[in-house]
């Protein structure tokens, strides 16, 4: 028998008695299920996390925060984990841009090939990235984003790979990474994040909450290690 | 209900699952050492306080415990079918996968692929099941180098040492220990390298920013994979798993078969209970989801190995199969006072601590692990600790009787255990015989220091060595109930 068909055997072997009892619908997790081109519902309708929205969950699915209180949390999340953060209106996107490009000191940054320009200062080398190696990549002061969706609780940002996002490695090498984030791409909770990529969920995604990090050594929080050692973040909104 | 026979476990010889000797023994040893006990007490306490600070933050917790726990019992109950849906969105998106029932096949299997791509070198992301499997070993033995990359596992690996934590496993080693390390292993190390742990993380930082850029070959284990869509997740601090994860042309992810999800709305539960049962973070900094092949981003090759190794034998027992529900978070290590005590190494097995115990006997089989179910003070505390409600005590209890058991078939009972529960049965059966045992327990008085008694004559001896005893008191219950109420009550 090949190793697949005597494991799967195993398996059903092991689940003879009917494995272990389905949980109560109420503690299930049942946020909306994205929609996906993968298969339909999961096998069984007795398994976890297969129940319809409307069974109801305990644990918190949507947030209850109004916009502004939600850009300060996620404002003040960031900062706890040593991202730097700048609060900007959406007509002072650019200059808040500039702002940070110059205090950094970058002088040649790359951009993914769907980024907003208009956003980004003139008097610098601007390179849209067309498949870089990671080796010329190394050679850039820092890299510029948007975001596909933000965690305010968590203060995580997500890349889902999108075209103002570009490949994942445009975002790991360059030792700076500035991250455009729209008011209306903030969500309050994870499982709201899950549903809100939805439609990405077969593209690569990356979740970054704060720059590197590590706790390796006596189990003290040291920022930067192999990723961007800084993470800057324009929160662009009212 | 004894399933569990006959279900094959994890072979001998290869990985890191079993002990080399008793965890009695090596447990004593681990005590004798004061440096390692002070850098546990100093690390564990660092790791409990931040988890609290970082859980009693959510509000709803209890119920996402409660959620996580339902979430891996309905992918155990129909894992056979996740796996083929995880193999057919895999593959669909342009990766293979490849089954494994043991260490040994994984072990060739990811080898074969490695040597395909005609490199000899690779890049890893920290992994238990890698570590479980002695997948580095299998490597070097076929002329491959695995560069660890995780900060822990590079300190452990620079150091010719034994992971000791399930999330930090270099936790045993103090920041001078470590540069120490740095200074013997990094070629160009410079000898000006504080003990300050920025300026250590820098060192590993430029140690393999040139191994990252001219990695060909990436190998991962994965924290989560979403049947659904085929989607892999790893989650991670530094960036060294992205490096792993994005630089290579080829991918290769070993997988223990239990790590499967149904869907993404699991995964909205398991990040929220991961990072803060693991680091105390409220996330942690990176996290990679990918699925299959990506044009243009990423690895253009992608294999999965999809590991049993005693996996299913665990899953038959109805009682211990919830220690597959396990997410790695190590959150019942930092809070075990054992483990607190004697550390990782003394467990024997890559997976150390309370779940280690209830895991470790289950994938080699129960008498090849036989002292770890006892390795614990059955306090509860990782009960209590753990994200998705593993109920370790219970499970080490029944450790123990399948233990007792099992012995007890191959004859090689009566032990000193055996004997003294039958003459308790046989004194306490009849009350005067239970009289006079009271009374003659009154002559162990003498051999008490301070009420306790530390050492015991055989056949005692061996109950005393791991544990003292009250002194009895001066006069039993008995007696005192007759003193004071008279013969006549």
């Amino acid at each position: 028998m090949s190793a697949r068909g005597e494991i799967l055997a195993r398996i059903r072997a092991a689940l003879a008695d009917g494995g272990e009892p389905a949980l109560p619908a109420s503690v299930r997790p049942v946020s909306p299920r994205p929609a996906t081109t993968g298969p339909g519902p999961a096998p069984d309708s007795t398994g976890a996390s297969t129940g319809p929205a409307s069974t109801g969950t305990r644990f918190r699915t949507r947030g209850n925060l109004a916009p502004g209180p939600l850009l300060d949390l996620l404002a003040e999340r960031l900062a706890d984990y040593r991202a730097l953060v700048r609060r900007a209106a959406p007509a002072e996107l650019g200059a808040a841009a500039v702002a940070a490009l110059a205090e950094r000191g970058a002088r040649r940054i790359v951009v993914p090939p769907g980024i907003d320009r208009a956003a980004l200062p003139d008097g610098i080398e601007i390179v849209t990235d067309d498949g870089l190696s990671a080796h010329d990549l190394d050679g850039f002061d820092g890299v510029v984003t948007g975001a596909a969706v933000a965690i305010a609780e968590t203060g995580t940002i997500v890349l889902d790979g999108s075209p103002d996002q570009g490949r994942r490695v445009i975002t790991l090498v360059p030792d700076y990474h500035l991250c455009i984030v729209h008011a209306a791409q903030v969500v309050e909770l994870v499982p709201e994040a899950i549903s809100a990529l939805a439609a990405a969920a077969d593209r690569p995604l990356t979740w970054i909450s704060g720059p590197s990090a590590t706790s390796d050594i006596e189990l003290k929080r040291v920022e930067g290690v192999h990723g961007p050692r800084t993470l800057e973040v324009i929160l662009v909104g009212p | 209900m004894t399933t569990y026979l006959g279900m094959p476990t994890a072979p001998k010889g290869v990985g890191h699952l079993r002990a080399a000797e008793p965890f009695p023994v090596a447990a004593r040893r681990a005590l004798a050492d004061t440096q390692l006990r002070r850098n546990l007490a100093i690390a564990t306490g660092t790791i409990r306080a931040k988890r609290a600070a970082v859980v009693a933050e959510l509000p709803d917790w209890e119920e996402l415990r409660s959620a996580g726990q339902a979430a891996k019992a309905g992918a155990m109950r129909h894992l056979d079918r996740y796996l083929e849906q995880l193999e057919t969105q895999v593959t669909a998106r342009g990766g293979t996968v490849h089954w494994a029932s043991d260490a040994v096949a994984a072990n060739r299997i990811v080898t074969d692929l490695v040597a395909a791509t005609g490199s000899r070198e690779v890049v890893k992301v920290k992994s238990m099941v890698t570590d479980e499997i002695g997948l580095n070993e299998a490597l070097a033995a076929a002329g491959i180098t695995a560069h660890e990359t995780d900060l822990a596992e590079l300190i452990v690996q620079l150091g010719h040492d034994r992971p000791s934590h399930i999330l930090v496993p270099a936790i045993h080693r103090n920041r001078a220990e470590i540069r120490e390390i740095f200074l013997r292993e990094m070629a160009d190390a410079d000898q000006a390298l504080t003990d300050e742990p920025a300026a250590l993380a820098e060192a590993a930082r430029l140690y393999l920013r040139r191994r990252f850029l001219a990695a060909r070959v990436g190998i991962s284990g994965a924290n989560f994979a979403i049947a659904q869509t085929g989607t892999l997740c790893v989650v991670e601090s530094e960036g060294n798993g992205r490096m792993c994860l994005t630089l290579p042309d080829t991918l290769i992810t070993v997988m223990g078969i239990e790590k499967v999800l149904p869907s993404w709305p699991d995964l909205a539960v398991f990040l929220q209970l991961l990072p803060r049962s693991s680091t105390g973070e409220r996330m942690n900094p990176y996290t990679s989801m990918w699925t299959g092949v990506t044009p243009g981003d990423g690895p253009q090759q992608f294999h999965l190995v999809l590991l049993d190794n005693g996996r299913t034998a665990a899953l038959a027992d109805e009682t211990g199969r919830q220690a597959l529900h396990c997410i790695r978070c190590s959150a019942c290590l930092n809070v075990c006072p054992v483990y607190e005590r004697v550390g990782g190494h003394a467990y024997g097995s890559v997976y150390p601590g309370p779940i280690g115990a209830v895991l470790s006997p289950q994938l080699t089989g129960v008498e090849e692990n036989a002292s770890l179910p006892y390795a614990s003070s059955l306090c509860g505390a990782c009960y209590e600790a753990c994200p998705v409600k593993i109920d370790i005590p219970s499970v080490l209890v029944h450790l123990r009787a399948r233990h007792v058991g099992e012995a007890r078939r191959e004859r090689r009972l009566p032990r000193a255990e055996a004997i003294a529960m039958a003459a308790a049965s046989w004194v306490m059966t009849e009350p005067r015989r239970y009289s006079a045992a009271q009374r003659s327990g009154r002559l162990g008085r003498p051999l008490g220091r301070r009420g306790r008694i530390g050492q015991l004559p055989p056949p005692l001896a061996a109950w005393a060595r791991a544990r003292d005893s009250p002194v009895p008191p001066a006069q039993t219950f008995r007696q005192w109930w007759r003193d004071e109420h008279g013969r006549s009550s």
